[in-house]
């Protein structure tokens, strides 16, 4: 039984022009003490999925169909009053952005304590500042710099404090939303560690939200990459790194440099992701595609399971 | 001078004046500086990609921004081909800014959005004078047009910036960049904006453009392994220093700087079988408006010494053109 069940999920933005179909039919599993990559381009709708899970979308946004199961309670059909409660205790989110995430007008400490006091009423002030400072050197943080304020912090703290917030209330599932970028490379790597070790330490599912393939296959056990709303591939990271069947994913793999290899020329993909108010037919991936064939215009391929949790939405794979 | 050298930089320095408001600059004693780059030396060679990587707030850009003469040195000398640029007049820059060019790294920015793709592109060549007629504007933008992949060229001249995607705009500044035939062109972090999927096909075409027009190239990233994809040689700075430069195969496989090896390990591998990630070094880059004593880098390094707060290690030569500036490799 996955700790989280996301079944054929649909999130679509209700804008003036039409509806901007954000996540168009997306289904994965995350397991306790899991982490699963989720990859795709910017506006390939991977940050649509994490407001989804926490139901947290921005006006016009909206979930029109699907299950998010969490512990085989579906999310979607709760309540904003029943969600309030999963959020923060089960399921958690690390904000893209460490530079603006954090307010910068209230002490970090005030900040956690905040984040520990709306979920959790009953605790006291002060017992909430204890375990504020208790958070802040789980993290790697100076216990007594929780009465700085975010400018006093540098880069890298501030994404640690974020971290702490995330597990302020214990949660079981967290998902960062591109934890790496804008920190440079030490620190990024300072903070993907970091996480890593919080993942197995407190054994947390995690959803790692990211532009940047290498940061998927340094944290997590499991991968997908998103397209234009949707999942077209997905499985443990070896397989997607090593046997990669869709063409997306495979011009994603040879567009990515690796310092440790042999120096090449990278390969790129031809053309620019579509736009999700009118999305191409078929396979949306077909205008890019070197391999495309005539169904892939007409035909949406579904996901089709190669070996165990290796799915690919692709014709080539029938043909 | 070396025929082979393009630009050639000599104890480059550029500190920043720290701003501090009327009751500082009564009660203070002194004025502080941002040491943004603080004597460095190197050569970019005929046709060369040199890379220069660092963190941020290594003083890469403000390097290539010196190299241009789009700010003046606090003190050093460039000198391009030959000739000593450092304090040349701005009337003799003129014709000086025909053979060097720079690529922004925002092409949501750095391009005029009042402009048509036409006008941005012939802006250059009016201001240089270096078309006769408005016939051969048009050959000339039609035929860069085509060079940069944006094709039909039509379909572009009359637009827009915003009409046009991320990777789209990129090419218009590359265009822009060759459009005079330059000898030497800078591209300032030019894919960070830009998706995954389409940064290969910029890069590529730089480099491509680069060896179609024999330019001699500087590439100023934080990105190694995207640097290690690109360049020849590289310098890797830290706080206003190159700590170590040299072929970039020598760099990546062979660090000597301990600066270097955290960077180098630092990066994430896209390959699950690889080991992962070590990090060696703790805490950020410190400020420049106070940097560390003797080397810069021994606050964080690992393997610090007694002599590294004392003393400044020199950047020397150890052998094929590789040098480092770190007081173990003497």
């Amino acid at each position: 039984m996955p700790l989280l069940d996301v079944q054929d999920l649909k999130t679509h933005y209700f804008t003036l022009r039409g509806s901007v179909k954000a996540v168009d039919g997306v289904s994965f599993q995350v397991d306790k003490g899991e982490a699963l990559g989720l990859a795709g381009e910017s506006g390939c709708g991977k940050t649509t999925v994490a407001l989804s899970l926490l139901k947290i979308l921005p006006s016009g946004g909206k979930i029109v169909d699907g299950k998010i199961l969490f512990r085989e309670e579906d999310l979607v059909k709760l309540k904003e009053n029943q969600m309030r409660k999963m959020r923060w205790k089960k399921i958690s989110i690390v904000f893209q952005g460490a530079m603006n995430a954090l307010n910068p007008l209230f002490k970090v400490g005030d900040q956690i304590v905040e984040a520990i006091r709306t979920h959790e009423p009953r605790v006291k002030k002060k017992e909430a500042w204890k375990r504020a400072e208790k958070l802040l050197e789980t993290v790697g943080i100076e216990p007594s710099r929780a009465t700085n304020y975010p400018h006093e912090f540098s880069g890298g703290m501030r994404q640690r404090g974020l971290i702490a917030m995330a597990l302020a209330c214990n949660p079981e599932l967290i998902i960062a939303d591109e934890p790496g970028t804008a920190l440079d490379v030490i620190v990024q790597a300072q903070v993907l560690k970091l996480m890593s070790e919080l993942k197995s330490r407190l054994n947390l599912a995690m959803i790692m939200i990211t532009h940047d393939l290498s940061i998927i296959s340094e944290t997590c056990e499991k991968a997908a990459i998103m397209y234009a709303g949707k999942i077209v591939e997905q499985g443990d990271i070896v397989t997607i790194f090593k046997e990669p069947i869709h063409p997306y994913t495979q011009g994603l793999i040879g567009a990515f440099p690796n310092i440790k290899a042999a120096k090449r020329r990278m390969t790129s993909i031809s053309g620019s992701p579509p736009d999700l108010l009118e999305p191409p037919t078929g396979c949306r991936f077909h205008l890019r595609c070197s391999h495309v064939m005539d169904i892939c215009k007409k035909e949406e391929p579904k996901p089709i399971r190669i070996s165990e949790n290796h799915y690919v939405a692709c014709h080539l794979v029938t043909a | 001078m070396d025929e082979n050298v393009a630009v050639k930089v000599t104890d480059l320095k550029k500190w920043f004046p720290v701003r501090m408001g009327f009751l500082g600059s009564l009660f203070s004693r002194k004025q502080s500086f941002v040491h943004a780059v603080d004597g460095i030396n190197f050569e970019i060679k005929m046709g060369e990609v040199f890379g220069l990587a660092g963190e941020s707030g290594s003083g890469k850009t403000t390097t290539g921004r010196l190299l241009l003469k789009l700010i003046k040195p606090t003190s050093g000398n460039i000198h391009f081909k030959g000739e000593d640029i450092t304090t040349l007049p701005e009337k003799k820059l003129k014709p000086l800014r025909r053979r060097m060019q720079i690529i922004f790294q925002d092409p949501y920015e750095s391009l005029n959005p009042r402009m048509t793709i036409g006008d941005i592109l012939s802006e250059p060549l009016r201001v240089q004078g270096v078309v006769k007629s408005e016939a051969e504007v048009e050959a000339k933008i039609r035929e860069i047009l085509e060079t940069v992949d944006l094709v039909p060229p039509e379909e572009f001249i009359l637009r827009y910036p915003h009409e046009l995607s991320g990777g789209q705009r990129q090419r218009v500044a590359i265009a822009r960049g060759f459009i005079l035939n330059p000898e030497f062109i800078i591209a300032d972090e030019p894919v960070s904006m830009l998706d995954v999927s389409i940064r290969a096909g910029i890069l590529n075409l730089m480099l491509d453009l680069a060896e179609k027009f024999n330019v001699s190239f500087l590439y100023i990233t934080h990105d190694l392994a995207l640097a290690r994809h690109m360049c020849d040689r590289l310098a890797i700075m830290y706080l206003g220093k190159i700590v170590e430069m040299g072929q970039v195969e020598k760099i990546v496989y062979e660090p000597l700087h301990p600066y270097t090896k955290a960077l180098i390990d630092a990066v994430p591998v896209p390959d699950p079988t690889a080991e992962r990630i070590k990090v060696v070094i703790k805490g950020e880059i410190p400020s420049p408006v106070n940097p560390p004593s003797g080397c810069r880098f021994h606050t964080r390094c690992p393997v610090a010494i007694e002599i590294c707060p004392k003393e400044e290690p020199a950047l020397i030569d150890v052998g094929k053109g590789h040098w480092v500036a770190c007081h173990l490799h003497k």
